[in-house]
Order: structure tokens, then C-alpha cells, then sequence
């Protein structure tokens, strides 16, 4: 089955180009650019509008096992697919944790069962993400997991973090670490400063992201390990993280996307769906943070969906649950930093797709001759009000609820397969 | 006499001589301990004291029954239910030892370096049964003979240490050991089992099971010494046994005619495979438990000849040199 994409915007992140030309695919896979369309090709007029990599999103919490009312494999893949993200990569934060070789292959089986979109899965890096003894990094290494971490469950014992790192490190396995200094931000819930102190909310100093990540990078130079800074939020962490870079230190950082949008003003009255972890920070660590994934310092961007039912946010602040969803926000929100001349469209497809597919080993990611045929077919300047209750997740806690944005999906194909819109028809 | 040492501490303070002299003469213990009657004479009249401050049963009944074969009088002490519960220190326990006149004392103890300790306040000769993860040296000895009676020789060897390399006082004895008879030693084991700097000592370490086998002679098998862990080095013992346990297709990349050693206790389908354990072509164990018995008496026969001379001095009116 041959499939050719003509008059499209191509995003392409690794040349950093975006103009209009052609992509033709074959079986599932990109096997030319800008050429004619051969014989028999189902032909898509993609109508000048923007087409780029699939988004490969990098911490998505989907509630398999344990939590299927807030989110299941199917409802995040449709999600996902609406959203253009080809490739999920899924936290191990679930009821029952994935520690697990064999849990890890029951989720794998869901997710293939259920899902339109790729899903990969991380593993804890402690038993029961306790952080206490390390899990089967090998095993699960071999079942399929594509990352460690212990998601915001912080592992406050550095001696247990130095030999996981260790033994990490001897399998050639990457580590995702939340960095932050769990005993000062024990209990809070939004950044210490004006906001905060006006509200009454009980707040941690962003000091604390950078204290956790000063350890972290310094158990890294100890042992070498391959490491993944979930989000830096904060302009505090980022000499730390530029440090350890020009020394050569094996480390790369996330950022997500609503502390790239959003800050800390954004909770207003009290409004749950605006807690996050880390919570959001004042506008001055936001424009650094965005520079920061501008000039690459930061490396991925990501929605670190996090699906709440109402009765877990329907709550007084301080004890709502933390977390947003966003599979399906994440490119319009993201685009934001595209209108506001923040980054281009192959930049911010680098750090949507092209990076976190490469951290991970993916073949994704790309639009190069030979990759997977994962594809988002988007118009960045459609405006809409998004309405919650549109959204494919069965959870609907986005803060961009009656927000006006730009971009919108017009088709998704994964291994050259539309999951999203209807063009093909 | 190339035997100069007044206790067995360790294989350290060791020469090459003395270490074939202790050698040649547990080749003839080996010969006698094979015999109907086995009973010498050599330590007639003298007192052997064994303290085990660390549970032992293997290693203890090894001394006492070496003890024994060459007349001595022996006594075991266990450390564990005794005076030092009640709050004695070793300094103590050294000097009460002292007013019992004891001439040979076996000592195991759980802190690396007690055993010196002890042995510079005691007045007679001292045998290192083990101390911490420092030194274990007649199991180093033993397994030199036994590679030596199954190789012919004990230099130019490739010998890989597997396993919990950080725990183990067999390893660092026996790297020690074989380093100073010139062969090539492997040590092989999860970088969290892997204590810093013996690469320093020309050791070659990897992380792989495969790599490191490689063409070896002798491949060394350590116990995963879980009572000496404060948890958390391996993720588990089946992801161990999946990457460090030794078994046929690991074994394979050693050479065809290697041996299998393993100190006991073993923990089948930890570290080793209970086939390989029980192949009688490849597996050395029960020897080595064999050589084990002969060793220690060759140990506490020179040790003994060395304080018969002291004292003999002594008597004279000469100073020890």
C-alpha cells in the first residue's frame, strides 16, 4: 500500500526545514521526499497545511493497572491520536506499580490490544516505588522497558539511588529522576513567593528542584549512568544542568508543556485543575525555562498527562490530587510558543519528537527517508475554545478549559495508518 | 626453613616460598589423611583454641579435625554465646585467653582486621580463620593446592573470581595469592558487587559472564553473601542467577578442560547451577573441602615449629628476630 502526502508544510526537525514539498510511503515506512507520486499511490492533498513527525510523548500516565476510570489504554490511545501523538511513553506510577517483568507484559498486551498509537512503557527503578531495593532492571530491560524511574516518587536514600544508578549503568539502561529535594517540598503545593503567601497555600522554593537535581548530577558523575531529568521548571536548576552537559555527563531534561504556558497566577481562585507536579512557577522561571528548550538546553518537551477524576480535584487545594491531562492539549498548547516567535515548528517538533524518540532509542520521530510512516497532519492557526468535555480522555482536569488556542489536528497515521481524520476518505 | 612467619594472618605477608613450602607439606597431609590411621603427633601437648566470633561450621570443623590429626588438644570456643554477649571486648577476651596458655589459636571474627587485633595481644601463634571481608587465607591456600593437583601447576593460570566480589574475604585472598604466582585473574560480577581500585591491582574486572569466562583455566564461584548485605545490590536472586549464575552455556566460553570451584555453602541456582555442582569432570568442590583439612594442618604444623623455636630461644636467653 503506497500513500503519497503532497502539497504539505513539511516540518522536518532534523534539517530544521519547513516548506512545502511531498512525502511518499510505502508498507508503513517514509521511502521518499519530494518526489512523484508512483503509480496506484493513494494520493492526500495535504492543502498546504503543516505535516511533521507523530509526537512522541514522553511520561504519560495511563491509569492500567488500577486506576481504569481515570484512564484506559483506549482512551488514552484516542486521545493520543486526536492529539497527533504516535508514540506514548507510559509512566510505571499505576496501582500496582510496573516492577515487574510480568506486569510489564501484561500492560504491553493491553496496550497493543487496545490502543491505535504506539505505546512504550518505563519501569519503576525501585520495587513498588519505594526506594528501597532496585527492581529487575535487567529483566525488565529485556521485556521491553524502555526507561526507569520512580516517576515524583523521589528516592530520598542516596545509597539506594548510587547502586541503582550502578547497576543501571551496567546495562546501558537510562534513568528518568524527578528532581527535587523531597523533605522541602514535602506538603506543598504551589511555589513559595507572593502568589502563594497571598493565598495561603502551603509552597516549596523552586531551590528545591535544584537541590534534587545538584544530587542527582553528582551520583551521575559517580557512576556514569545514562540520565533523565523529567522537568526542570525553574531558571534555579538550569546552570546545574548546563554544567553538567559541557562536562560531558550523560544527561538530558524534560520540560512539560503547561510550565512552558502557564505560571503560577494561572491557579487564580484556588482551581485545582492548575495544580501540577512541580507546581507552576513565577512568569520569570517560565521565560527562562523557555529559552531554555529554545536553545536546547532543555531537551524534550511533554505533557506529563496525568488524568484526575472529578472527586480526586473537587476538593480544597491543598488536598486535591496534582496532575493535568493533555494528549490531546498538548500540540495546540505547545504551538502558543510557536505564535509567540518563542521557537520555530521544527524546533518545537525536535523537542516534541525527534529528541525524546532518539533519548529512547526509538526510531520515531523523524520524517527521513526510511522511518516509520508516523505522521500528524495539523493547521497551526485554526483557532478554537476548547471544551472539556470534547476531550477523549475519560478524565477531563485540563487547565485550558474555555481557553482560547491555535492548532488543530487534521489527521494522524501511525506505521502509515490514519487513527485520526478522515483525509484518506 | 623457608617458613618465617609466627602467625597466619593473611596471604599478604606471604613469599612465594612459603607459600609452596605450606604447599608441599599439605601434599603430604593429603597422602595421610587418605590413610586408615591418621593420627600424628606434631602438635603433641599443645593447646589449639578455636574462636569463632562469626557462625562457622564448615571452616571450624575443618580446624578442629586438623587439630585433632596431629594430637593436639582442642577446644571450641563459641564466641557467639559467650562473655563477649555480655559487653567483653577482644582486648579482654585476649588477655583471659593469655592466662589459659593456649599455643594455637584459630580466630574468625566479623570486623575486617580484628584478627590482627587479637594476635598482637596474644602470646601465641594466631591463624586467621577469616576476618570481615578482609582476608580468608587457608581458603586461599586450599584452593591453590586443589588447582595444583588438578593442573600441575599453580602460575600462568587465567583465573576468573565470580560474583560478590565486594562481600568476600576468599576473593581478596586468593587475588592476592594467585597475583603472587603470576597468573592472570579475572574478576567477574555486577558493578554493585564490584568494590573500587582492583583493577589497580592488575586485575582485569568485567561485567559480563561471557567476556570474562573467556578462555579460563579456573573459574572461582563465591557464595552472594546475603548476610552481609544491607539489602539492595541485586535486584533479585533470579535476575543474578540469569546474568551471573554459572551454567553450561556460561561455562561453554571457559576452556574445555576448566574447573569449577566454589567455597561452600553453596546457594544452587544463586550463584551456580546444581548440574554444573554436581559434574564430576568440571566440579572440584568436594576436593577442595578435602585439601581444606590438610592445608590447616600443614598451617598449624609450621606455625608450630616456628613457636617451639621462639620458645627454645627464649629459653636460651635470645630475643625473637
Amino acid at each position: 500500500m503506497t500513500l503519497h502526502f503532497h502539497n504539505a508544510r513539511l516540518i522536518c526537525p532534523e534539517s530544521g526545514t519547513d516548506r512545502i514539498g511531498s512525502l511518499t510511503v510505502l508498507d508503513g515506512r517514509i521511502i521518499a521526499r519530494d518526489a512523484e507520486a508512483p503509480e496506484g499511490a493513494e494520493l492526500i492533498d495535504c492543502g498546504g497545511k503543516c505535516l511533521g513527525p507523530g509526537i512522541v510523548d514522553w511520561g504519560v500516565k495511563i491509569g492500567e493497572p488500577g486506576e481504569r476510570h481515570k484512564e484506559s489504554f483506549r482512551s488514552a490511545g484516542l486521545a493520543a491520536a486526536a492529539g497527533g501523538v504516535t508514540t506514548i511513553i507510559a509512566r510505571p506510577d499505576t496501582e500496582a506499580s510496573i516492577d515487574t517483568p510480568e506486569t510489564l507484559e501484561f500492560v504491553t498486551r493491553r496496550a497493543r490490544e487496545s490502543s491505535p498509537v504506539r505505546i512504550r512503557h518505563m519501569g519503576a527503578l525501585t520495587k513498588g516505588r519505594q526506594g528501597r531495593e532496585m527492581t529487575e532492571i535487567g529483566f525488565l530491560q529485556d521485556a521491553g522497558a524502555v526507561a526507569f524511574t520512580d516517576t515524583d516518587h523521589v528516592i530520598s536514600d542516596a545509597k539506594v539511588l548510587s547502586r541503582a544508578f550502578t547497576y543501571a549503568r551496567s546495562l546501558g539502561a537510562l534513568v528518568v529522576s524527578h528532581p527535587q529535594e523531597p523533605a522541602l517540598s514535602k506538603g506543598a503545593s504551589a511555589t513559595s513567593g507572593k502568589f502563594a503567601s497571598l493565598r495561603g497555600i502551603p509552597a516549596v522554593s523552586p531551590q528545591a528542584e535544584r537541590m534534587g537535581l545538584e544530587r542527582d548530577l553528582a551520583l551521575v558523575e559517580m557512576t556514569g549512568v545514562r540520565y533523565h531529568a523529567d522537568q526542570i521548571t525553574s531558571a534555579l536548576s538550569l546552570p546545574a544542568l548546563e554544567r553538567a552537559k559541557a562536562n560531558g555527563l550523560n544527561v538530558t531534561a524534560g520540560v512539560s508543556v503547561h510550565h512552558v504556558t502557564l505560571n503560577e497566577y494561572d491557579v487564580g481562585d484556588y482551581r485545582t485543575f492548575f495544580k501540577l507536579t512541580p507546581p507552576l512557577r513565577s512568569e520569570e522561571d517560565r521565560m527562562a525555562v523557555c529559552d531554555a528548550l529554545s536553545s536546547g538546553l532543555i531537551d524534550v518537551l511533554c505533557s506529563m498527562h496525568t488524568p484526575q477524576d472529578e472527586e480526586s480535584k473537587r476538593l480544597p487545594f491543598e488536598e486535591a490530587a496534582a496532575g493535568a491531562v493533555a494528549l490531546e492539549t498538548f500540540l495546540p498548547a505547545a504551538l502558543r510558543l510557536y505564535h509567540a516567535g518563542v521557537m520555530d515548528l521544527p524546533g518545537l517538533f525536535r523537542a516534541m519528537a525527534l529528541n525524546p524518540a532518539r533519548r529512547l532509542g526509538l526510531e520515531a520521530g523523524t520524517i527521513a527517508i526510511g522511518a516509520p510512516a508516523d505522521l500528524v497532519l495539523f493547521d497551526p492557526d485554526a483557532p478554537f475554545v476548547l471544551d472539556r468535555f470534547t476531550l477523549r480522555s475519560k478524565s477531563k482536569n485540563t487547565p485550558f478549559d474555555g481557553a482560547r488556542m491555535e492548532g488543530k489536528v487534521l489527521g494522524t497515521w501511525v506505521g502509515g495508518t490514519c487513527v485520526f481524520g478522515d483525509l484518506n476518505a | 626453613m623457608s617458613f618465617r612467619q609466627r602467625h597466619l594472618l593473611g596471604i599478604e605477608p606471604l613469599s612465594p616460598q612459603e607459600i609452596l613450602t605450606i604447599l608441599d607439606l599439605a601434599d603430604r597431609y593429603v597422602d595421610l589423611n587418605r590413610r586408615t590411621v591418621k593420627r600424628t603427633d606434631v602438635l603433641e601437648g599443645l593447646t589449639q583454641i578455636n574462636m569463632f566470633f562469626e557462625n562457622s561450621t564448615r571452616t571450624q570443623s575443618s580446624f578442629e579435625l586438623a587439630g585433632k590429626r596431629l594430637g593436639a588438644d582442642v577446644m571450641n570456643m563459641s564466641m557467639q554465646t559467650s562473655s563477649v554477649k555480655k559487653g567483653e571486648t577482644l582486648i579482654d577476651t585476649a588477655l583471659t585467653l593469655n592466662a589459659m596458655h593456649p599455643d594455637l589459636l584459630v580466630v574468625r571474627h566479623p570486623n575486617s582486621g580484628a584478627v590482627n587485633l587479637l594476635a598482637s595481644k596474644v602470646e601465641c601463634a594466631v591463624l586467621n580463620a577469616g576476618d570481615g571481608r578482609h582476608e580468608h587465607p587457608t581458603q586461599a591456600l586450599l584452593d591453590a593446592l586443589t588447582i595444583r593437583r588438578k593442573k600441575g601447576r599453580i602460575q600462568r593460570l587465567t583465573v576468573a573470581i565470580c560474583g560478590d566480589i565486594a562481600h568476600s574475604r576468599v576473593a581478596r585472598s586468593n587475588l592476592i595469592l594467585l597475583g603472587k604466582m603470576e597468573n592472570r585473574i579475572r574478576l567477574i560480577g555486577p558493578p554493585t558487587l564490584m568494590p573500587a581500585g582492583f583493577k589497580e591491582f592488575g586485575a582485569e574486572v568485567y561485567e559480563d559472564m561471557n567476556e570474562g569466562l573467556k578462555d579460563a583455566d579456573v573459574v572461582m564461584m563465591l557464595r552472594l553473601q546475603k548476610e552481609r548485605m544491607d539489602g539492595g545490590f541485586i535486584p533479585s536472586e533470579r535476575e543474578y542467577f540469569h546474568r551471573y549464575g554459572l551454567d553450561a552455556a556460561k561455562l561453554s566460553h571457559a576452556r574445555p578442560d576448566a574447573i569449577v570451584m566454589h567455597p561452600g555453602p553453596m546457594n544452587r541456582g544463586v550463584e551456580i547451577d546444581g548440574e554444573i555442582a554436581d559434574d564430576i569432570n568440571r566440579s572440584v568442590i568436594q576436593e577442595q573441602v578435602e585439601m581444606g583439612v590438610a592445608v590447616r594442618m600443614a598451617c598449624m604444623d609450621l606455625l608450630a615449629q616456628n613457636l617451639r623455636a621462639e620458645r627454645g630461644r627464649a629459653l636460651n636467653g635470645e630475643t625473637y628476630a
